[in-house]
Formats: structure tokens, sequence, C-alpha cells
């Protein structure tokens, strides 16, 4: 397994990871009243900026792993993982759109604040999701030809 | 829709016919991974033209030598 898919599978587990620690955070802090009245701003700045950190600190830590092991050939990224990388952000894209047009109609609708922050965090959260098994699919099985 | 490549190559077999080399050595004569070489041997990927010429130049033979293509008569059912 090369360094750019390693690094897919990681970032795959940090996005679920951080994600559901932040439901869970704001599910208990909620304490059962309102949804709309838990304090989800600390938690939604905490669990992006974690989540970045540690993709950063792993990404390093793979890196190094594979210079150790003195593996030249898995080192960088070549034209397939380019083509693999521009595939699943095609499809992880459509999720962009979809949170940021639901945030559109939702400010226009005059929703709480709170519906409007997590449906972008919950799109944000589906479109790595949506990238990185699409990746990992083109890794082990191939791209799809059109 | 969704179909895997018609790219076939030979590789695996011209690589045992060149001292047996490796997968990581190709990869490194043509700047590509070692998982690039084996997707490309396994059918998984089709590479680009240029990465194409690269491998034929790596063991001195034509492009059609590396990779063939079904023509559209051994594709008729």
């Amino acid at each position: 397994m090369g360094f750019e898919e390693r690094n897919t599978w990681a970032f795959l587990v940090i996005s679920v990871v951080s994600y559901t620690t932040y439901v869970v955070l704001v599910l208990r802090s909620a304490a059962g009243g309102p949804l709309v009245d838990a304090p989800y701003q600390q938690y939604l700045l905490g669990t992006i900026g974690a989540a970045i950190l540690v993709a950063i600190v792993v990404s390093i830590g793979i890196r190094i792993a594979i210079a150790v092991r003195d593996d030249d050939a898995e080192q960088g990224a070549d034209q397939r993982d380019r083509e693999i990388s521009a595939f699943g952000s095609r499809m992880g894209q459509s999720f962009m759109v979809i949170g940021g047009v639901a945030a559109m109609l939702m400010a226009m609708a005059e929703w709480d604040w709170f519906w409007i922050a997590n449906v972008i965090y919950l799109c944000f959260a589906l479109s790595g999701l949506t990238e990185s098994i699409a990746r990992i699919a083109a890794y082990r099985g191939g791209l799809p030809q059109w | 829709m969704v179909r895997p490549t018609r790219v076939t190559n030979r590789i695996r077999t011209l690589r045992f016919e060149h001292s047996e080399m490796t997968q990581a050595d190709l990869a490194k004569r043509i700047g590509a991974t070692r998982q690039t070489v084996i997707a490309i041997e396994q059918g998984k990927y089709s590479p680009t033209l240029e990465m194409a010429f690269q491998i034929a130049s790596v063991f001195g033979v034509p492009l059609d030598d590396v990779f063939q293509y079904p023509t559209s008569l051994e594709n008729t059912p």
C-alpha cells in the first residue's frame, strides 16, 4: 500500500471519528433539552481543528514510516494517484453543493443558526467520507472507465 | 457506465525476460509507484500514453509488444 492510499485510509478514519465525536458531544451537552440550545460552536470548531491537526500528524507519521523502510517506490504521488484523487474529489463534491444549497435555503427560511451550521458540517463530513470511499474503491478495484 | 479496462499487457512476462526485473525497479525507472505497476499488470489501471511509452522504452520494444487492445471483430458476440 502506497503513501497516498494509506493517507486516504487515515483520512477516512479521522473523518468518521471526528464527526461522531462531535455528534456525541452535542447530544450530551443538550442533555435531553432542545438541540438548538446546545453549545455546539466550540465542539464544531474543536473537532474540525483536531481532525486537521491529527490528519497532518498522521500523514507525517506515514511518510516517516515509509522513509524508515527506505522504500523509494512508495514515496510520493504519481499519475495514477492524481487521477484517483481527482475521481474522489468529483464524487465528494456533490455533497458540498447539496450542503451549500441547503444552507442557503435554510437561511432564507430563517431557520435557527444551529441547523444551518450543522447541515453544512454534515455535508462537509459526507463529502469527505464519499471522497475517501471512492478513492479506496479506485485503489482496490481500479478507476472506472466511463 | 463503469466497466473494467480492456487493455491487456505483457509487462510481467517482459520483466522476467529482462533479468527478472522487479516491479519496484520498473516503477523507479518510469517514475511511478510500485502500486501503479502492480495495478497496470493486473489490468486495474490503464496508464497514460506517455507512461505506456516509457514502459515500452524500458524493455526496448514497440508499444504494441507491451500493450494490446482487442479489435472490434474480436469483440463481436
